[in-house]
């Protein structure tokens, strides 16, 4: 429990001196505020930049700076040194993981709180966002894993961000592209987004989310196994 | 008490031999030297004695406890210092201590008085990434006194170092020796392991040649010494330092040619050319 509270210690200082890392965070949640107050078109449906973003944002931000922590730390050897000091590799996994996924929260804190959700519309959207944060969260785990070096995760981090984070608006305008994306998580939790605006949650969707992250925890551990965190 | 102690330790990467039958033992409050050019196996042998690699074969104690086998808190109590080990360049001096001290409940005073030990007090809130070579090194070894550990392993400490940077270290090291702290340190710098150890051991393709205090080694191995005589009109003769040689040195001096004379002790350096054939600092 000490490790993977120093390790989140660690991480905090760090935020605003890690630019990478600072602006995966803040990016859409200011771009979400901006656009909400800069752009007005009558026929938008209510929310639309809001749960727009927000899908970008959770399928972008939690997979990018885990992937830019984790290779950053392999890298220049800090990792090395904080295993040496008795750090076991899942406290800090879950030292980082729960750093991200703070982070990613107060984020979609942000992104509600400057749009006008009720309390409970709110409430489902922080709901589906602290669910959809860890799936990204593994994918950057796996690309920092697998890894040698920053250079190595930075070039496979981009086309899998670009991916997840664009599927869902790719989806908007392409039926079969939509066929597909139906299957993955970010498009699925868009679904749940605009359902928490009606104030409900689909069992389809949850089904297909469960068996995302049952598959990229697969992955993670065989990931994990083969290469172990250095 | 036996600090460290290596029995037959050999390591092959594949079907690379590191690592041939390496054995030594080193008592408490030494400071032992391991010797030997780049590519020798020194990182490696650390690696193995700290227990961050499996030996091949053999088997490597700390305090007579297995090395794989250390427990966390029996890890507190030795110190690392390694290249490979990196500090966090954006926080500062201070940070990077404090996560290792958060790691193992060491308070702040501790931190403090370990920036002070290696004269890095003034520059607790600079960030890591802004320290010269030198004060990177000295921050890297104030994570290894940082848990006032009894046994410290230093691989290198002085590499790519100035002249008065190295010398800064070399006074942190003897100062953590006072304390009754046993030391195992590599380098390839033969004057800094004649300075510094107690005992050294040549390491060449991972075998150790000898081993024994740095002044006995050079005793041991004396066919190297040699008298050079300057002469007058600007010259230099070199003559073995055996009896044989009187003669024609008296000779010299009785004629009034020598303006000077000095004798050439063998140094850790010509130790190592006798015994391998090659230069240390390659
Ligand atoms: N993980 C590894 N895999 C393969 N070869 C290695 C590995 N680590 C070290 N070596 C090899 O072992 C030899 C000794 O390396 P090292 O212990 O780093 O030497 P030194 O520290 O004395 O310079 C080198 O030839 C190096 O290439
Ligand atoms: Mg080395």
């Amino acid at each position: 429990m000490r490790s993977v509270v120093a390790v989140l210690e660690k991480q905090i200082k760090d935020t605003w001196k890690n630019k990478t890392v600072l602006i995966q965070f803040l990016m859409f949640p200011f771009m979400t505020i901006l656009m909400n107050h800069t752009v007005r078109i009558e026929t938008m449906p209510k929310h639309f930049f809001t749960e727009l973003f927000a899908v970008m944002y959770l399928g972008m931000a939690p997979l990018v700076s885990a992937t830019s922590i984790l290779s950053e730390e392999k890298e220049r050897g800090t990792l090395r040194a904080l295993l040496m000091a008795g750090v076991k590799p899942g406290e800090y996994l879950l030292g980082v993981g729960l750093y991200v996924w703070t982070g990613c929260m107060i984020g979609s804190l942000l992104m509600v709180f400057f749009d006008d959700y009720t309390a409970k519309q709110a409430s489902l959207f922080l709901l589906v966002a602290a669910l959809g944060i860890p799936f990204s969260l593994v994918i950057g785990a796996c690309v920092g894993i697998a890894s040698r070096s920053q250079m190595a995760a930075t070039s496979l981090s981009v086309p899998l961000m670009l991916l997840t984070s664009f599927l869902p608006m790719l989806a908007m305008f392409n039926a079969s592209v939509e066929a597909v994306a139906r299957y993955t998580y970010p498009q699925q939790l868009k679904v749940l987004l605009v359902d928490a605006e009606r104030g409900m949650i689909g069992a389809g969707s949850c089904l297909i989310l469960l068996g995302n992250g049952l598959f990229l925890l697969v992955l993670f551990m065989i990931l994990y196994k083969k290469n172990g965190l250095e | 008490m036996i600090a460290v102690s290596a029995e037959h330790i050999e390591k092959a990467f594949c079907a690379h031999t590191v690592l041939r039958d390496v054995s030594f033992s080193i008592p408490q409050g030494e400071i032992f030297g391991l010797l030997g050019p780049s590519g020798s196996g020194k990182t490696t042998l650390i690696k193995i004695l700290t227990g961050q690699l499996a030996p091949t074969s053999g088997s490597a104690a700390l305090f007579a406890t297995r090395s794989e086998a250390l427990t966390i808190s029996q890890r507190r109590g030795v110190g690392i210092m390694m290249d490979e080990f990196g500090v966090y360049e954006r926080l500062s001096c201070f940070d990077n201590l404090k996560v290792f001290a958060a790691l193992h409940g060491i308070d702040r005073s501790a931190i403090q008085k370990t920036l002070e030990a290696v004269g890095l007090s003034d520059c607790a809130k600079i960030p890591a990434g802004k320290l010269s070579k030198g004060m990177k090194s000295r921050l890297r070894l104030a994570r290894a006194f940082l848990t006032s550990p009894q046994l410290i392993f230093l691989d290198e400490p002085t590499s790519g170092l100035d002249p008065a940077a190295a010398e800064e270290i070399h006074a942190m090291i003897a100062a953590q020796k006072k304390r009754g702290v046993t030391v195992f340190l590599t380098t390839h710098d033969m004057t800094e392991a004649e300075k510094l150890c107690d005992r050294i051991a040549l390491l060449d393709e991972g075998r150790i040649l000898v081993s024994g205090p740095p002044a006995e080694l050079c005793r041991r191995y004396n066919r190297l010494r040699q008298i050079t005589l300057r002469l007058s009109d600007g010259t230099e003769l070199s003559f073995p330092a055996d009896p044989a040689s009187a003669p024609a040195i008296c000779a010299l001096i009785e004629q009034g040619r020598m303006e000077t004379i000095h004798s050439s002790e063998p140094n850790l350096e010509s130790v190592f050319m006798t015994l391998t054939g090659n230069k240390l600092n390659v």
